[in-house]
């Protein structure tokens, strides 16, 4: 068995508020994400998705249990070859689209004309040729995103954290972007990790699907959703699609209601 | 130029020609104020005749160093402030109560400690200035959105490029509201020091025109210290509006 690209074992994540109160986010979860898939992570609202990316990412440290990253355990830094999507604008508006893009090779040390080449080939993959001497400010939210995901791109990590990258675009904007993200991915053959709360961009964009039960977060459902590598949003055309986004939500909807507090007010679970 | 920029000039403009004319008039007593074109006129005659030469000169050195001392001092101690949440709780009553001090009273002391030279009055500009930078740089760190930071992380920054390559630029809009106050600041506390307290420099020259009933010569130090202090804030205000129009959101 190969090693998978990161693993969460037995991991939980305790928060103490100001007030001195501990809050159970997340877990147990046991997790492992394979080379070169593409995992998505539905559950519903405040279950800990993203502290799980962050858990992944190495930005927080678990309470209990272990993460590791290519076999080695991550100590609250963030190791070469994860590269992390916000759900925020984490586009600098002090830099241009270009220089935006470029940042984190810079950062990291990379020959000028290496940095160039980097850069030059993002801006095209994403589409933002013509803004590339923009400044984020006259972009839209979604081209905004788009050099975020550019600048993660650029530094060709193995693994890509993603955490709601979409959420503020409207349905059509996602499926479009979400049609390039499929095709970044299989471009770059890095395994990809995307947090979202809609089902149907989960369904569309993974090949298995983590599904969260409410606070604390854990791990209820693992579907696989035999798609080809080869796919686009044309697959929710596919029956199969219908079935699995119903599957999905089935697991979902009584862990959303408790989320809402609703099972503790009667509302019905039919 | 815009039309709140061309109403602003208008305004100014009304406001001296009424002056001008209550002056002409004799509705203002010429031992009061004379007329702003006998103002600008004297102005003219000092400059050209490099009389104020050197009391422009101590002035500007004096206001430039408590300016710099001011805004490096004050951004170091704001991004300390900031990193260290006890030194936060300290800071925060002193920084709000600090302007309630009337920091001329402690000149004595300054002279004691500094001589009879230009430090002293350097450190009145330099104390007024600073709080005022620090407050600036701990709202705009407050402001940095959560998210950079954990982009620094992502990055792997250190502390002092995540400062410098994402804090400071993520807080520029804070920090020049920082700047102008500490220039302002700096202006009133140095200009203030030599007219109470110092035997040179331009508010030395001004108590001194006032002291020898020359009105003349104190008005157009006047003009001149007041269209100084609005010529060097517009032009952080310029600075401001160039970095910042690339920022707005179209």
């Amino acid at each position: 068995m190969p090693e998978p690209q990161a693993r969460l074992t037995s991991v939980t994540k305790v928060f103490e508020t100001p007030q001195g109160a501990a809050v159970h986010a997340l877990g147990p979860i046991d997790l492992a994400l394979e080379r070169g898939e593409f995992l998505t992570v539905v559950g519903p609202s405040g279950c800990g998705k993203t502290t799980l990316l962050e858990l992944l990412a190495g930005l927080t440290v678990p309470t209990a249990g272990v993460v590791t990253f290519e076999g080695e355990p991550l100590g609250g830094r963030v190791p070469p070859g994860v590269g992390v999507v916000f759900q925020e604008d984490a586009s600098l508006p002090w830099l241009t689209v270009w220089d935006n893009i470029a940042f984190g090779l810079r950062r990291a040390g990379v020959a000028a004309q290496e940095i160039r080449a980097r850069v030059d080939r993002a801006v095209d993959f994403m589409g933002l040729g013509a803004f590339a001497r923009a400044y984020p400010a006259q972009l839209s939210g979604g081209m905004r995103q788009r050099v975020c995901i550019a600048r993660t791109l650029v530094l060709e990590p193995r693994l890509i954290l993603l955490d709601e990258p979409f959420g503020a675009l409207d349905q059509q904007t996602r499926l479009l972007m979400g049609d390039e993200l499929l095709r970044l991915w299989r471009e770059s053959g890095a395994t990809v990790l995307l947090i979202t709360h809609a089902i149907d961009e989960a369904v569309m964009l993974a090949d298995r699907i983590a599904v969260m039960s409410a606070r604390p977060g854990r791990i209820i459902d693992l579907v696989e959703t035999g798609w080809p590598a080869q796919r686009s949003s044309r697959i929710v055309e596919d029956e199969a699609f219908g079935r699995l986004t119903a599957h999905v939500w089935s697991k979902l909807r009584a862990e959303s209601m408790k989320a809402l507090g609703r099972d503790q007010v009667g509302v019905s679970r039919e | 130029m815009s039309r709140i920029v061309r109403a602003q000039i208008g305004a100014i403009a009304s406001f001296i020609a009424v002056l001008e004319l209550l002056t002409r008039l004799g509705v203002i007593d010429r031992l009061t104020m004379i007329p702003p074109s006998e103002m600008a006129g004297q102005l003219w005659r000092l400059l050209t005749e490099g009389a104020l030469n050197a009391p422009m000169a101590q002035t500007f050195v004096n206001v430039a160093l408590a300016f710099v001392l001011s805004v490096s001092v004050g951004m170091a101690s704001g991004l300390a402030i900031h990193a260290l949440p006890r030194l936060r709780r300290l800071a925060d009553p002193l920084l709000a109560s600090y302007y309630a001090v009337p920091f001329f009273v402690f000149y004595p002391l300054l002279i004691a400690i500094f001589g009879l030279n230009r430090w002293p009055l350097v450190a009145i500009g330099f104390v007024f200035g600073t709080a005022a930078v620090v407050i600036a740089t701990l709202n705009g760190l407050d402001r940095v959105p959560r998210v950079m930071r954990k982009l620094a992380r992502v990055h792997r920054l250190g502390r002092i490029e995540e400062a410098f390559l994402i804090v400071l630029p993520a807080a520029v809009p804070h920090l020049f509201t920082g700047l102008k106050l500490a220039l302002a600041y700096a202006f009133i506390g140095v200009i203030a020091g030599e007219f109470i307290l110092s035997g040179s420099g331009l508010g030395h020259a001004i108590a001194y025109a006032y002291d020898s009933f020359d009105n003349e010569t104190m008005y157009a130090l006047m003009l001149f210290v007041l269209v100084l202090a609005i010529a060097l804030n517009a032009a952080l205000h310029l600075c401001e509006q160039r970095l910042l129009r690339r920022r707005r959101r179209a």
